[in-house]
């Protein structure tokens, strides 16, 4: 995975990741834009900008700032945390095609909300607030699980077992949720299938209040570890060797990679394949280093997100195609050309 | 490491280190195990709502009386449901036992590598598009889909530098899996298909027709047969592709027909019975354990063993919660993940 920018002399490398960052950053505002612009009532960009400055119409305010202006805050903010997830898995597991989604973390989010809906007396879709909190513990189960399976004492955590493991459990949880659908009513049912597609549904102030704290407080952190990231990612023996405590913050990174995509997947509902994508890219354009790597990667994996909730939005006209789908069929075929560009 | 990527090559095609095969314990695995084969799908025709003796289906089968409502039930409904028990099973075990002999490799399952997810997502494509068509003809586009899944998969797999390691395939097996399922779910979500199609896919083999197996039958038994044709070379195959090549075999020609194989079976199992996944993966490794590493044995004795761990699970998925059905899907995916799990743990070889 080594890019052709690792022999490049830092301060080059600097001010081309400040500039990438920037053009990222620029283009995250122009799909801002254009996705406040997107839906089944066409703004103008001049009427968003008009409402945007407290102009506009009370039909205008309710749909920007009631609909689609929280969604927006909530797709940046879930695919900054996704891809810094997946910036991290792939850091500690020295594994490129590691991501949240592929290790089971969506999967056991969604067999809990499952559980509740279709133990929750009423037909009427469940308490909104309730549903994060449950997706959360759904992940944090999980991800636990997978770690306590994958390690083995004398060898620690190999990447190859991690990645594995997490294939088996994803399995296991898939066919515990054929079980539980088939007893659901149809309108429980719908609810349930649009949330595991990844369709973004909190789209709500509170959901971004919810969110928030996690991205502020688990995004500075991993950017605290990016020395620690970098060290990994020389080799278990290495790093030891250098003095770094592997296992413990091994460990301690995987913890923080698992809440930060468990608390994004319970907002967003399942969306995989961002935590792979978003490091991918920012790794070609600013290179291996996790200081620069990481914010590249929160920026990348937000602007795919927009995109791809946008799109979503837009294919179909008044039916909304997930987020989640979209993603998928952009990020699948991505993730198998890489798969096969990889050395053995 | 080089020990060890040498110690798990040969691995991959025989469950013990023993190189010869054994003939005694495959022979007692055909013929006690084809006993207990019709002492299930006896038990599980008898086993149901209305119960009903032994005695009877004796009766019912060779001594059919139409103005009898219990061999009414039998003949038209339990019967049916027994038999495509059975085909299934061996059609997966046998595709999963060929898929592991061709690629030398321990974790292939055609609920893994993307066949049952490509074989599903064309069959939501004709559920969405094309909603009255036949059952021969859904078999043959569930045919198309099963190629289509594997295609995607060993050919991103072979792309890629130093081949097709155990790992890469299970990675871009569930990456496939997770672009056909999504594709699939946007068709489900725009159709309001979807709890047509879970249902489907968790089916089983509740509610199949003698109509319907006699369409599918003839495919699994022609493939089955094709298998043990081909079982000699696949034993040769297993032992490394340049010893094959070396030993005068034509390995593609082989490696096309078997792949040919397994597209009908897994495509004419998922047609039958929905998404059964670990089947192929679990009766392989088993069956190896048990005979050696002679495929012409490991072929046969998988269909048997096969047909037995469906027909047993589709009775046991009845008996757990009567008179509701829990899909076997999940029953033997209750076995499968841990076994698989051990296999992981087992697994050396690095990405």
């Amino acid at each position: 995975m080594a890019s052709l920018r690792t022999n490049m002399p830092p301060q080059r490398r600097r001010s081309t990741a400040v500039t990438v960052m920037i053009v990222l950053g620029i283009l995250i505002v122009a799909a801002f834009v254009v996705s406040m612009n997107t839906g089944f009532i066409r703004l103008s960009p001049l009427d968003v900008l008009r409402t945007l400055f407290g102009g506009g119409t009370d039909k205008e305010n309710l749909i920007l700032f009631d609909f689609r202006l929280p969604r927006i805050v909530i797709s940046v903010l879930v695919g900054a945390g996704l891809a810094v997830s997946g910036c991290i898995l792939q850091g500690i597991s020295r594994n490129a095609l590691a991501d949240p989604g592929i290790l089971g973390i969506n999967a056991g989010a969604g067999l809990v909300v499952l559980l509740f809906i279709s133990f929750y007396p009423t037909t009427s879709a469940a308490p909104p607030f309730l549903l994060p909190v449950l997706a959360l513990v759904g992940a944090g189960l999980t991800s636990a699980l997978i770690y306590a399976l994958a390690f083995k004492r004398h060898e620690g955590l190999s990447p190859t077992r991690l990645v594995l493991t997490g294939i088996a459990v994803a399995a296991g949880i898939s066919a515990a949720t054929i079980v539980l659908t088939l007893r659901l009513s149809p309108e429980k049912y719908q609810f349930v299938q649009t949330w595991m597609a990844g369709s973004i549904w909190g789209t709500n102030w509170k959901f971004v209040l919810a969110l928030l704290p996690w991205i502020v407080v688990l995004l500075p952190l991993a950017m605290y570890k990016a020395r620690v990231l970098n060290v990994l990612n020389l080799g278990e023996q290495t790093a030891t060797g250098l003095g770094t405590p592997v296992e413990r913050e091994r460990l301690g990174l995987l913890g923080a990679a698992a809440a930060l995509a468990a608390s994004c997947v319970a907002v967003s509902g399942g969306i995989g394949f961002i935590g792979l994508i978003g490091p991918h890219l920012a790794r070609r354009l600013v290179g291996p280093q996790h200081q620069l790597l990481l914010p590249a990667s929160a920026l990348a994996g937000a602007l795919l997100l927009i995109v791809a909730d946008t799109i979503g939005r837009s294919l179909l006209g008044k039916a909304e195609v997930p987020a989640g789908i979209v993603v998928a069929v952009i990020g699948a075929p991505y993730f198998l050309y890489l798969l096969s560009r990889s050395r053995a | 490491m080089a020990s060890s990527v040498q110690h798990s090559g040969t691995d991959a095609g025989a469950g013990g280190s023993q190189l010869q095969s054994r003939p005694l314990a495959a022979s007692a695995i055909l013929i006690g195990g084809t006993a207990l084969l019709a002492f299930g799908i006896a038990l599980s025709i008898s086993f149901g709502a209305a119960s009903i003796g032994l005695k009877e289906v004796w009766g019912a089968m060779f001594a059919f009386n139409p103005e009898l409502t219990n061999h009414q039930i039998i003949q038209e409904l339990r019967m049916p449901r027994a038999v495509a028990a059975a085909l299934v099973g061996a059609a997966l075990a046998v595709a999963g036992t060929l898929m592991q002999g061709m690629t030398r490799n321990p974790l292939a399952d055609s609920g893994l590598l993307g066949i049952n997810a490509g074989a599903g997502f064309v069959l939501a494509v004709c559920f969405a598009f094309f909603p009255g068509l036949s059952f021969g003809t859904l078999i043959l586009f569930s045919f198309v889909g099963a190629g289509l899944g594997a295609g995607l998969v060993f050919g991103v797999g072979s792309l890629a530098q130093g081949g097709l390691s155990p790992v890469r395939l299970a990675i871009a097996g569930a990456a496939v899996t997770a672009l056909l399922t999504a594709l699939s779910e946007g068709i489900a979500l725009h159709f309001q298909i979807g709890q047509d199609l879970a249902f489907w896919y968790a089916g089983g083999v509740q509610g199949v027709q003698w109509k319907e197996i006699m369409r599918i039958g003839p495919w699994i038994v022609a493939a089955l047969a094709g298998s043990m044709l081909l079982s000699r070379s696949i034993t040769v195959l297993s032992l490394g592709e340049e010893v094959a090549a070396s030993l005068g075999q034509r390995n593609r020609l082989v490696k096309a027909l078997a792949s040919l194989a397994v597209l009908v079976l897994a495509g004419a199992a998922v047609a039958v019975a929905g998404m059964i996944g670990f089947v192929g993966l679990m009766i392989p490794h088993l069956t190896r354990y048990l005979v050696g590493r002679d495929y012409r044995w490991i072929i046969s004795c998988s269909a048997v063993l096969g047909a037995l761990l469906l027909v047993l699970g589709d009775l046991a998925a009845r008996m757990i919660n009567p008179p509701e059905e829990t899909p076997v899907a999940a029953l033997i995916a209750l076995i499968g993940v841990p076994f698989f799990l051990y296999l992981a743990r087992n697994e050396r070889r690095e990405l």
